[in-house]
C-alpha cells in the first residue's frame, strides 16, 4: 500500500471513539484496525456474525469457521460474541451501530453512495452495505480519490446505481478529508505534499475550501 | 417416551428433491456451507434450481459448481463478487440473479421460516432493488413490503447434531443456517458430529430438532471445509 493510502488509513482511525460499536467494510476499511492500539476501548462488528474482531490471522493459524466478511481469517477478544445474521443486521438496523466505514465507486456532493453495481461489468451486489449506508449512525468512505483511470470518484450526481441516497458523512480519500455538508463537499484537511489545486483537479464537484491554513494528514 | 432418530445416508436425503427444486444453502463463504451436501446434488443430477444462498462462494468451491455443471436457473442472494463466475454467467443472461440487502434477506427467510407471509421495511427504499415492489406508509414514512422466503429443501451445516435435529453451529459458520434451518419444507442438517440423544445440551442448542427432517453424519470433512490460501 502507498504512503499517501497508509496515511489515509491511519487517520481514518483517528475516528474512532472510545466506546463506539464499528464496523469496517470490505477492502481498503478493514485494515483500520491495524492502527487500533490492543487497549483502544472499541467494539467492531462484522456481518457475518461477530462482535468483537480481535487480530487478523495468518492461514496457518486461522481457524477455518472464524472469519470476517471480506474472508480474512480473524480471531476473537476477550467479550467477543457470535450470532445469526438475522441478529447481526438487527443491531445495524436498530441504531446500535455508532460508526460504518465504507469503499465506494461514486461519492455525490449529497452523500449519495454507489458501491454495489457497474452495469454490466462488475456487479457484486451490496452485501450488508445497503443497510449499513442506510442505517449505521455516521457512514465514513474510505477510498482513493479517483479511480484506476484517474477519474474522480467524489462527483456532483452518481452515475451508478445508489446503494442508499444522502448517507454519507466524511470521505477519507489519499488525497484528502472531506464533509458532505447541505452546502456541498468541504476540504477539511489534505494529504502532506499536496496544494489544494490538486485535490480541487481530481474533484468532480465543487469544493469549499476552508479559511485559513488546512490542516495536513 | 424418546425422541426419534433422524439420521439418513446423504444419498437418501438429498434425493428426495427434484429437478426445478428452490434450495436454501447455509454459509457465509466457507463457514457454514454445506459443501457435502452440495456435492450430492451435483452428483444426483437435479436441475433448474433456484438456489438461496448469501453468496456464491468462490471459483472451486461450493456453489460454484452447480454453476459450473448448468444447473442453476436462478439465484437469490446478496453478494457474488468473490465468484467471476457467477458475475459473468449473469451478465450473459445463463443465470437470473435477485439481489437483496443481506439482512433483509436474513428476515425474509426468518418470516418464511415463521409462517408470515412479509417483511415491511425501508432499507433499500433509494435503490433499484425498491423496484416493483409494493409499498406502503408506515407512521407516515414509506416502506416497501418483502415477501417471505421458503424453499423446497435447506441444506445447513452444523458443528454437532444429536440424532433428533437438534444443532450447534461453530463460530461465524452460524450466519443463515439458523433461519434456513426453518424455512424450508425439507430440512437437511449436516453435522460434522452426531451425538446421542441428551449430547446437545439443551442450552446450546441453536436449531431446535423439530425443525429439521434429516441428519447426515459427515466423515473426515473434505478440503472444501478447510483454511482457504488465497
Amino acid at each position: 500500500m502507498s504512503g499517501a493510502k497508509e496515511r489515509m488509513v491511519a487517520r481514518a482511525a483517528r475516528e474512532i471513539r472510545p466506546g463506539m460499536v464499528v464496523n469496517l467494510g470490505i477492502g481498503l476499511p478493514t485494515r483500520v484496525v491495524n492502527h487500533l492500539a490492543a487497549d483502544f476501548p472499541v467494539c467492531l462488528h462484522t456481518e457475518n456474525g461477530l462482535s468483537g474482531i480481535g487480530p487478523t490471522l495468518p492461514a496457518e493459524q486461522a481457524d477455518r469457521n472464524l472469519i470476517d466478511a471480506g474472508g480474512a481469517y480473524v480471531s476473537t477478544v476477550p467479550g467477543s460474541a457470535f450470532f445469526d445474521s438475522a441478529a447481526s443486521f438487527a443491531l445495524v438496523r436498530s441504531g446500535r451501530l455508532d460508526m460504518t466505514m465504507l469503499g465506494a465507486f461514486e461519492v455525490a456532493q449529497n452523500g449519495d453512495l454507489a458501491n454495489w453495481k457497474i452495469p454490466g461489468r462488475f456487479s457484486p451486489g451490496a452485501g450488508g452495505g445497503i443497510e449499513l449506508a442506510q442505517k449505521a449512525r455516521r457512514v465514513l468512505v474510505l477510498s482513493t480519490h479517483t479511480d484506476r483511470q484517474g477519474k474522480p470518484k467524489l462527483v456532483e450526481r452518481c452515475s451508478l446505481p445508489l446503494t442508499a441516497a444522502g448517507c454519507v458523512d466524511r470521505i477519507f480519500t489519499d488525497m484528502a478529508v472531506i464533509d458532505v455538508t447541505p452546502e456541498g463537499f468541504a476540504l477539511r484537511e489534505i494529504a502532506d505534499g499536496l496544494a489544494v489545486d490538486d485535490v480541487i483537479k481530481a474533484t468532480g464537484a465543487p469544493l469549499i475550501l476552508p479559511e485559513g491554513e488546512i490542516p495536513v494528514f | 417416551m424418546r425422541l426419534p432418530d433422524k439420521t439418513t445416508s446423504m444419498e437418501e436425503a438429498v434425493s428426495q428433491i427434484e429437478s426445478g427444486a428452490t434450495v436454501m444453502l447455509g454459509g457465509f463463504g466457507v463457514p457454514g456451507t454445506p459443501f457435502a451436501l452440495i456435492r450430492e446434488l451435483l452428483r444426483q443430477g437435479q436441475r433448474d434450481l433456484t438456489i438461496i444462498k448469501n453468496d456464491a462462494n468462490e471459483t472451486g468451491l461450493g456453489v460454484d459448481h452447480l454453476l459450473a455443471e448448468g444447473r442453476v436457473k436462478r439465484l437469490i442472494t446478496t453478494h457474488i463478487g468473490l465468484n467471476p463466475r457467477a458475475i459473468q454467467m449473469m451478465n450473459d443472461g445463463e443465470i437470473e440473479v435477485e439481489f437483496c440487502a443481506q439482512g433483509i434477506l436474513a428476515e425474509r427467510v426468518r418470516a418464511g421460516g415463521a409462517g408470515l407471509q412479509a417483511i415491511v421495511t425501508d432499507i433499500g427504499l433509494d435503490t433499484e432493488l425498491a423496484r416493483g415492489k409494493a409499498t406502503v406508509d408506515i407512521d407516515g414514512k414509506p416502506a416497501m413490503i418483502e415477501t417471505a422466503l421458503r424453499a423446497d429443501a435447506a441444506f445447513v451445516h452444523a458443528a454437532k447434531a444429536d440424532v433428533f435435529g437438534n444443532l450447534g453451529y461453530c463460530a461465524t459458520a452460524r450466519n443463515f443456517n439458523p433461519m434456513m434451518a426453518m424455512a424450508a419444507d425439507l430440512v437437511i442438517a449436516e453435522a460434522e458430529t452426531v451425538l446421542p440423544l441428551g449430547g446437545v445440551a439443551p442450552d446450546e442448542v441453536h436449531t431446535p430438532g423439530p425443525f429439521v427432517d434429516h441428519v447426515v453424519e459427515l466423515g473426515e470433512l473434505s478440503e472444501e471445509y478447510d483454511i482457504v490460501r488465497r
